[in-house]
Parts: C-alpha cells; sequence; structure tokens
C-alpha cells in the first residue's frame, strides 16, 4: 500500500488522481494523492489558489470522478457503487460550500432549503414531521425560527452558512467536507461559526475534511493538516508539530508569511517566496516547488520526492528535510528582487 | 389570485413593476388588447365583414369612430377584430418559439459536447438569414392561412430562444446551489425542475414578452406582403396593404391600423424592459 | 509642509454618507471624525458594513449619486475643504492629488490596453509632458514595483494576480500623489503572494513617504503595514490610536472582541471568544451607542445617547462611556 495508511480510517484515498483537459494539455488538479481521514478526526486541508484542494474534496465524495485511483469510505470504493449505494453515499458525506450566496437556491425560503434534502431521501412520512426536523435542525445551527419563511437574500453572510451547515447535518451524515466554509465572512461572525462547527463535532462525531487557505483557522480546527502545492500533498502532521516544527520548505514559506495581529513578535527571518505558483497545467516533472524552493538543489529537479514518514505521523515530500531549516537564515530578497524571479 | 408571501421573489418583482409607470400602462394597454380579442364580436358595433358600399370612405364620426374603408366596413369594428390575429399569433408563434427553442437550447446546455454543437451550428444558420426573410420563405412555402402564419413566425423566432435558455442554463448549472443539490443525492430531473428551470424562467419572460411585439409585428409584415390571414378576415397588416392606395386622400384608414400595431408594440416593449429590470436580481436593494 | 499642516494633512469632520434604497436610508458613514498626519500610514479596521468603503469612496468624491449622497460634514485636505471644490478641481485632485487602489487586480485594470498605456494615461490626465516623456515615466514606475519594464507593452492578462496589483500600484503611485488610500489592497491575492506585495508597500512608503489610508479587515496586514489604526463599526469610528498601543492594550469592547475573534497562531484553544449577534442594520441605527445591544458591559445609559471620543490614553481614544467613568474598560 502506498502512503499513510491508517487502519481504522473511515476515508481513505488511495493513488487519487483527477486531470482535466484543458487547451494548452493537462491540468494536473491533483496529483497522487494518498490520505486518509479517520472517524472522528478532522483534517485540514491547506493550500494556495489553484492548488487542488477543492477538486480534492469533490472527488473524495464523488462530485467530480477521479481519473485514476479510488477513495474507499467505510472499505467500499466510492466510485465502484452503483445507482442505490451512491444514493445511500450521499446520505453519509456531506458538503458545505464555500460562497453562502451561491450555494443556496435564491428561489427557496429557508425552510425549503432545509427540507430539500430531506424531500430528496424521503425521509420524513409527512410534511409535519419534516417541519418539525427543520425546526430542530434550525435550532442546533442557531437559526431563530422566525426566519423559516426568509429568503435567503434577507439574510447575512453567517445565516446563510448556517443554512448551508443545517442543510449538510438534515441527513445525519458522518463525514462532512467543509470547503472554505469561513472564508467569506466577516472575523466576528467567522469565530461563530467556527464554535459552532466545532460543538457540532462534540455533540454528532462528525468527521470533518475542512478545506482552507487561512492557515490560523485551519490551525484553530484542526487535529492534523495536510498541506497542498501543486496538486500533491508536500507534508502531513499533527497541528500543532506542523505549526512548530514545519520541515518542508513551502510550509515555512508559507506560516511566516502569515500576517500576525501582534505587534510584539519580531518578524525577523521571514521568507518570503519568489515569483507566483506556476500552472498546474503540464506542471514540470522533479518536485514541483522547485521553481520557487529558497534551498533546492539538483536532484530536485530529476527526482519527485514522494511523502514518507519523516518521524512519527509526521510526513514529507522533500529530499532534504534536514536542509530546509537553513533557508530561514537566507536573507530574505526584498520584494523587488523576488518579483522578477 | 393567488397573492404571493410577502417577501418572496415574485412579490418583489411585482413591487418594483409597480413602480415603473411605463410598464404599468403596457400592462394595462396589452390587458384591455387581450380582452378586446377575447369579446370582439361584443364589442365591435359591426361585422367586420359588413360591406356598405353607399358609406364607403366616410371620414370618422359618430356613427363609425375610425371611418370606414373602400367597401364601407367600419374600420373600428376591423381594428377590433384584427386584435384577434394578432394576440393569437403573437401568443402562439412566441410559445411555439419558446417551447421547441428552450427544449433544443437547454438540451444543449445540458448534454454539452456534441449535440451542443450540432444544435446551435444549426441556429446559427437560421440566425443568419434575417428572420423575416426566414418568416417570409417559410409562409411562402406552406401557403397563407392563420396556421401557416403562426408557424413561419414561430420558426423564425426560436434560434433567439435556444441561444437565451442555453445561456441562462450554462450560467444556472454553473452555481453551487446545483452542485450543492447533486451532493444531496437529487435526480436530474429534480435538479432540472426545481432548480434550473425555475431560476432561468426570468430572462425567458423578458425574452418572450420583447419578443410577442416582434411577432405581431412580423405578422403584419407577412399580411401586408399578402402571406397572412386572406381577406375578408382583417389583420392589421393587411389593413395597412389594403389602404396603401389611398393615403393621400382617405389618411385616417392607415393611420388607425398603423397605430394599433405601433401602441401595442411600445406597451409589449414597455413591459418587457420593465419586466428586465424587475426580475434582475442585481439590482435587489 | 508646515507644521501646522502635517498634523492636519487630511482632516475629516462630522461626516455623513447616505445611500437612498428600497428598503430605507442606509447610513452607510454616520458622524465620522478621522485625521491623518502627513507621511503617516492609518490602517480602517472593520467588518463588511462598517463603512470603510464609503469613507474612502467619499475622500475621492466617488459616491454615486444617485443612490448615495454626503450629507454633511466636511473634508480637508491639506486646509481646503473637498466638498466645497467644483467638479473640475476634483476631478485633478483624484488620481493627482489623492490616488486609490481597489481590492480586486483582475477588474481595476482595463483588458484591451497595455499596462504601459494605463500608467502613462494616469500621467498624461493630470501632467503636462510630450509622449516619450511620459512613456518613459510609466516604464520607470513599473521597474519601481518590480516589473521589467519590457513588460510594459504586455496586456493585463498576461500577469499573474499578484503582479496586476503591482500594476495597480504603479497607476495609483504615479502622478506623485500626496494621499492614497488601499483598499483591501491584498485581501484577493494568496499568503505568499500578500507577503510579496506587503513588502513591496512598505519599501515604496519609504521611498515616496506618501500619506496612506490602508482599509483592511485584516488586522494582520495592519499590524505589520500601519503606523496609527482607527477601528470603525457601524459608520463611526469608535477606537484609535497608534498601532503599538491599540494592539497592546484595545479599549473599546468592540475591539476587545475583535482580537478575540480571530484564532491566534501560539495557544491551543479550542472554542473562540465571540462578540454576540450582528452590527446594526444601517437603515435603523439605534439612538445610542451602536454596540451597546452586544456589549457585555453596557449600562442602561449607554443606549440613551451616542458616546464621543475619549482619551483613554495619551493619544490613545474610543468611544465608551465606560472609559469616562473608570479610566479604562
Amino acid at each position: 500500500m502506498n502512503g499513510p495508511a491508517d487502519s481504522g480510517a473511515l476515508v481513505e484515498i488511495r493513488g487519487l488522481k483527477k486531470y482535466f483537459t484543458v487547451p494548452h494539455g493537462l491540468l494536473q488538479a491533483v496529483d497522487d494523492v494518498n490520505l486518509s481521514v479517520a472517524g472522528g478526526e478532522t483534517l485540514g486541508l491547506v493550500g494556495e489558489s489553484g492548488c487542488g484542494k477543492s477538486t480534492l474534496g469533490r472527488v473524495v465524495i464523488r462530485l467530480l470522478d477521479a481519473t485514476e485511483g479510488s477513495v474507499f469510505f467505510d472499505k467500499e470504493d466510492i466510485f465502484l457503487y452503483n445507482k442505490k449505494a451512491l444514493r445511500n453515499f450521499r446520505k453519509r458525506a456531506q458538503m458545505v460550500f464555500q460562497d453562502p450566496y451561491s450555494s443556496l437556491n435564491p428561489r427557496f425560503s429557508v425552510e425549503q432549503l432545509i427540507a430539500e434534502p430531506l424531500h430528496i431521501h424521503r425521509v420524513c412520512v409527512n410534511e409535519r414531521e419534516t417541519a418539525a426536523k427543520v425546526k430542530t435542525l434550525m435550532d442546533i445551527v442557531g437559526l431563530a425560527s422566525r426566519l423559516t419563511t426568509s429568503f435567503p437574500h434577507e439574510l447575512d453572510g453567517g445565516r446563510r452558512q448556517r443554512i448551508g451547515i443545517a442543510r449538510a447535518l438534515a441527513l445525519n451524515p458522518e463525514f462532512i467536507v467543509l470547503d472554505e466554509p469561513v472564508s467569506a465572512l466577516d472575523v466576528c461572525i467567522q469565530a461563530q461559526i467556527l464554535n459552532l462547527l466545532h460543538d457540532l463535532k462534540d455533540e454528532f462525531r462528525y468527521t470533518y475534511l475542512f478545506i482552507t487557505h487561512d492557515l490560523s483557522v485551519i490551525r484553530h480546527i484542526s487535529d492534523r493538516i495536510a498541506v497542498m502545492y501543486l496538486g500533491k500533498i508536500i507534508e502531513l502532521a499533527d497541528h500543532l508539530e506542523i505549526f512548530i516544527h514545519p520541515q518542508h520548505p513551502y510550509t515555512q514559506a508559507l506560516l511566516s508569511a502569515i500576517p500576525l495581529p501582534n505587534v510584539d513578535i519580531p518578524r525577523a527571518g521571514r521568507i518570503i517566496l519568489e515569483g507566483d505558483v506556476p500552472s498546474p497545467v503540464n506542471p514540470p516533472a522533479g518536485c514541483r516547488f522547485y521553481s520557487r524552493c529558497p534551498s533546492r538543489w539538483d536532484r530536485c529537479l530529476g527526482e519527485a520526492p514522494v511523502l514518507r514518514e519523516l518521524s512519527p505521523d509526521h510526513f514529507l515530500a522533500c529530499h532534504f528535510p534536514g536542509r530546509v531549516d537553513k533557508a530561514k537564515h537566507i536573507r530574505p530578497r526584498t520584494a523587488l528582487e523576488s518579483a522578477e524571479l | 389570485m393567488i397573492f404571493p408571501r410577502k417577501n418572496s421573489n415574485l412579490y418583489l418583482t411585482l413591487l418594483r413593476l409597480k413602480r415603473n409607470r411605463l410598464a404599468v400602462f403596457g400592462l394595462a394597454v396589452l390587458v384591455m388588447l387581450l380582452l378586446t380579442a377575447i369579446f370582439a364580436p361584443r364589442i365591435a358595433p359591426y361585422h367586420y365583414a359588413t360591406q356598405n358600399l353607399a358609406d364607403a370612405f366616410e371620414a370618422p364620426s359618430g356613427k363609425h369612430y375610425l371611418g370606414t374603408d373602400d367597401f364601407g366596413r367600419d374600420i373600428f369594428s376591423r381594428i377590433i377584430y384584427g386584435a384577434r390575429v394578432s394576440t393569437q399569433v403573437g401568443l402562439f408563434a412566441v410559445s411555439l418559439a419558446m417551447i421547441s427553442g428552450g427544449l433544443l437550447g437547454a438540451s444543449a446546455a445540458y448534454y454539452g459536447g456534441r449535440i451542443d454543437g450540432i444544435i446551435m451550428r444549426c441556429m446559427d444558420i437560421f440566425m443568419s438569414i434575417p428572420q423575416i426573410l426566414l418568416a417570409i420563405a417559410i409562409a411562402a412555402s406552406l401557403g397563407p392561412g392563420l396556421l401557416n402564419l403562426t408557424i413561419a413566425v414561430g420558426v423564425a423566432a426560436l434560434p433567439d430562444f435556444a441561444r437565451v435558455v442555453r445561456g441562462s442554463v450554462l450560467t444556472i448549472s454553473g452555481q453551487e446551489y446545483i452542485e450543492a443539490a447533486r451532493c444531496m443525492g437529487a435526480s436530474d430531473a429534480w435538479i432540472i425542475l426545481r432548480h434550473i428551470l425555475p431560476n432561468c424562467s426570468a430572462p425567458i419572460i423578458v425574452q418572450s414578452t420583447l419578443r410577442v411585439g416582434q411577432a405581431i409585428l412580423a405578422t403584419a409584415a407577412l399580411s401586408f406582403l399578402g402571406l397572412g390571414v386572406q381577406p375578408p378576415y382583417p389583420e392589421w397588416g393587411g389593413m395597412l396593404a389594403a389602404s396603401r392606395g389611398y393615403v393621400r386622400d382617405y389618411a385616417y384608414m392607415t393611420i388607425a391600423p398603423g397605430l394599433a400595431i405601433m401602441i401595442t408594440i411600445m406597451a409589449l416593449n414597455f413591459l418587457g424592459d420593465g419586466l428586465r429590470d424587475a426580475m434582475d436580481p442585481k439590482l435587489k436593494r | 509642509m508646515d507644521q501646522q499642516q502635517r498634523e492636519n494633512f487630511l482632516e475629516i469632520r462630522d461626516l455623513y454618507v447616505q445611500y437612498h434604497t428600497d428598503t430605507g436610508l442606509v447610513k452607510a458613514v454616520d458622524g465620522l471624525n478621522l485625521s491623518l498626519a502627513g507621511g503617516e500610514t492609518l490602517g480602517l479596521v472593520g467588518e463588511t458594513g462598517a463603512g470603510k468603503t464609503t469613507t474612502a469612496l467619499a475622500v475621492m468624491q466617488l459616491i454615486a449619486s444617485p443612490p448615495g449622497r454626503i450629507a454633511g460634514g466636511s473634508i480637508f485636505l491639506q486646509g481646503e475643504n473637498l466638498l466645497k471644490k467644483s467638479k473640475e478641481e476634483q476631478r485633478h485632485i483624484r488620481g493627482g492629488k489623492i490616488a486609490m487602489i481597489f481590492q480586486d487586480p483582475m477588474t481595476s485594470l482595463n483588458p484591451v490596453l497595455p499596462v504601459q498605456e494605463q500608467i502613462a494615461e494616469m500621467i498624461r490626465l493630470h501632467r503636462k509632458a510630450d509622449a516619450d516623456e511620459v512613456l518613459k515615466k510609466a516604464r520607470d514606475m513599473l521597474s519601481l514595483v518590480g516589473i521589467r519594464p519590457e513588460r510594459g507593452s504586455e496586456y493585463p492578462h498576461q500577469f499573474s494576480g499578484g503582479m496586476k496589483q503591482r500594476v495597480v500600484i504603479a497607476i495609483a503611485l504615479a502622478c506623485n500623489p500626496t494621499l492614497l488610500i488601499a483598499d483591501e489592497p491584498t485581501t484577493a491575492l494568496d499568503v505568499t503572494i500578500q507577503a510579496q506585495v506587503l513588502e513591496l508597500m512598505r519599501e515604496l512608503r519609504q521611498h515616496f513617504n506618501t500619506s496612506t489610508i490602508l482599509i483592511s479587515h485584516d488586522l494582520g496586514v495592519v499590524a505589520e503595514l500601519c503606523d496609527s489604526v482607527a477601528i470603525m463599526y457601524a459608520g463611526r469610528i469608535v477606537e484609535k490610536a497608534d498601532t503599538k498601543n491599540l494592539f497592546r492594550r484595545p479599549l473599546h469592547p468592540y475591539t476587545q472582541g475583535l482580537f478575540r475573534s480571530v484564532p491566534d497562531l501560539t495557544g491551543n484553544v479550542r472554542r473562540l471568544d465571540t462578540i454576540a449577534g450582528l452590527p446594526p442594520d444601517p437603515t435603523n441605527l439605534p439612538p445610542g451607542c451602536c454596540f451597546a445591544s452586544r456589549c457585555n458591559i453596557a449600562e442602561p445609559d449607554c443606549s440613551r445617547s451616542r458616546p464621543s471620543m475619549i482619551e483613554g490614553e495619551t493619544g490613545h481614544f474610543a468611544a465608551c462611556f465606560k472609559l469616562g467613568k473608570r479610566g479604562g474598560v
């Protein structure tokens, strides 16, 4: 078996690839990803825009089909499901979307929105039971019952996202993919939603795959964190470990680039990466981070590093884990110098 | 009448429409036109074909509100009966165009790929022929008559609908709530009926309203050319054609059907523009 | 610039901006007072709908009317009231004296013009110079923001997001404005690209010494770039101080709540302290302190009248009644 495997895993992703054919070649959105999510765990998936994290989330719940590889849910390959099994899978795995504006049908009232999955799966025997269930769900996510007949355009982003969460919870799922659920929200609302997600997990033992570009959010909510770059997982470790001992030069740069709301932490040793994220269309052979890596070597160009266990439960895809710490001592280029590289 | 809920989209649309005076005017004119068409035999003081050669070329008076034509027929009554043809052809032709064009456009958008290519290229070929020429060609090959007129006008308008529907279905299919519905386990039929169609109704309604005007205009043009409804049944375009020989001496004969066409088209355009503004979610403030 | 001018470089007094909408009169900015010293970088922080962008647009004289209207107040730039200027004078000030950087670099550039043309256009609008000179200046601006001048003849779509934002910055600075308003300049960018742009803005600040208002919802960005910070809530400034003081010891309960809402990168807390409730409806602002309904130290008196800014510590102002009573919150 390739990569990290956990016998108690609820979701097991093996050799997963998702390619899109685009006019100029092959867009390798997800390339050979191995990951597992244990039952009751929150796995954080972090990366910059275009790294393939949202595509991965969509493949994992089969909103998109994989190009290659498999995703095992409760030991069954979701790509081999027949129609009936897929329908059943839809009850057990749900998704919360990023944009609380476009992910809710503007013509549906709050009640209709939350009741929709119940109607699709004919969970309730009559309208009264549906209404009661909707009411319960609204209570759970903290939506006042006077909002039942409101429409999404009348509500703020936080309340809309609560509707999205209530809808995802309606079928009592076990596994929820959260795709940037708080990115469109203000900090205060964001904190409320993060607390809600946290409380729900405490109460119902959900398993989360939490996708975001926001490092402080991911550290806050996750048990383990996987860092993604250009379609590949480059580092995977416990949420505290990865912030204290980041091993991959990209993770280090990413962490050091966060602007901290604190005036007393010195900003020395910031790594400013050169250039932009290369295009995932026809990516180069070798390490995909090569073009921006502050501590690259010849070997990195020829041979792509694989994800392997560096220390217990800390996985890394880099040829020179020992050397990368030196990157911290390289004088950061000024913005003018690095822009053109 | 069903009263929409106070905060529903329908209610808000009507509220915004109500504030647009021109649109309300257009709607009022159209309702009147429709009632006129339905109750034509009761309203019209004379039968449309009653000839009275003694009264021919009579100027508008208390007896004949809009005067009489070369056969002594009452123009006012003929205009009223003419509303029947205009509304019928307008509504049925646009319905035909909307349903068939809509189906073609929706399947093009939904299936994509090759089917999309084939359907839309056919539509492009249709669109490269001026619509009035296309309608004339169809009408000429089918022969005159109300049904053939409707088909000719409808088919000419079809490609526009196919494009509008394809565009809105593509936009709506790309929305996250469609993905969310799939994620819930909704079937294709569920998604199309509950999510896609209701959300692309706005552009279709607007397009239809504006299109009815053009259909009435095309009907008039075809009748003017003698390809539409056959005499003695009155049609505004046909009346225009018949009166054109007398335009110097008896201008009122031309003015009446001309005004009828103009007011109807204007009313439809006002309503269409009003609906477009009222249904635009971007103006939701 | 003499001492007096440096102190009161930009002075906004009792600014009211309102929008007429279907749902009522939106009081986007409601009695705002703010001043900026010459060469200072001020961070304007607040949630969506707090009125940050409206304030910026008011300074730029870009409030769309209708539906918007500046209902009262004055904006003095170097002693001159901008609201009293004619349309023609305003046009000259805009871009020439005051420049703005918008949030989305994708939509603020014209897709059919080469980037150097877009910089040159800005220069031509405000300075008299011959074509060669303008083009040279445009290319100089490009190299100043870290883009090779040869790329000047390329079109916006050939640049990445971060590079586009550099072009936008070059356009804004092309005429040497005395005041730069940057509205969420890095929000649309990825973290590593944001770091590059922030670094650039820091360097340019040293180079030009332009007075800057940086609008942001990100306290981290503000901490990195700004000399002083103003916190905005429901159309007003509720706290203002120099960055160090405000971040070390926020005085207003809203600011305190804002800081607690940010997940931090050092502790291991699983639940965040949040501010309960939502900001007030801008069509129906309460008569008293707008934050009273969400405030955990509010007293009945707080809902009766608006608190004015009180100097809690030297140079550190907050609009809270409790501050005056106990000398601190």
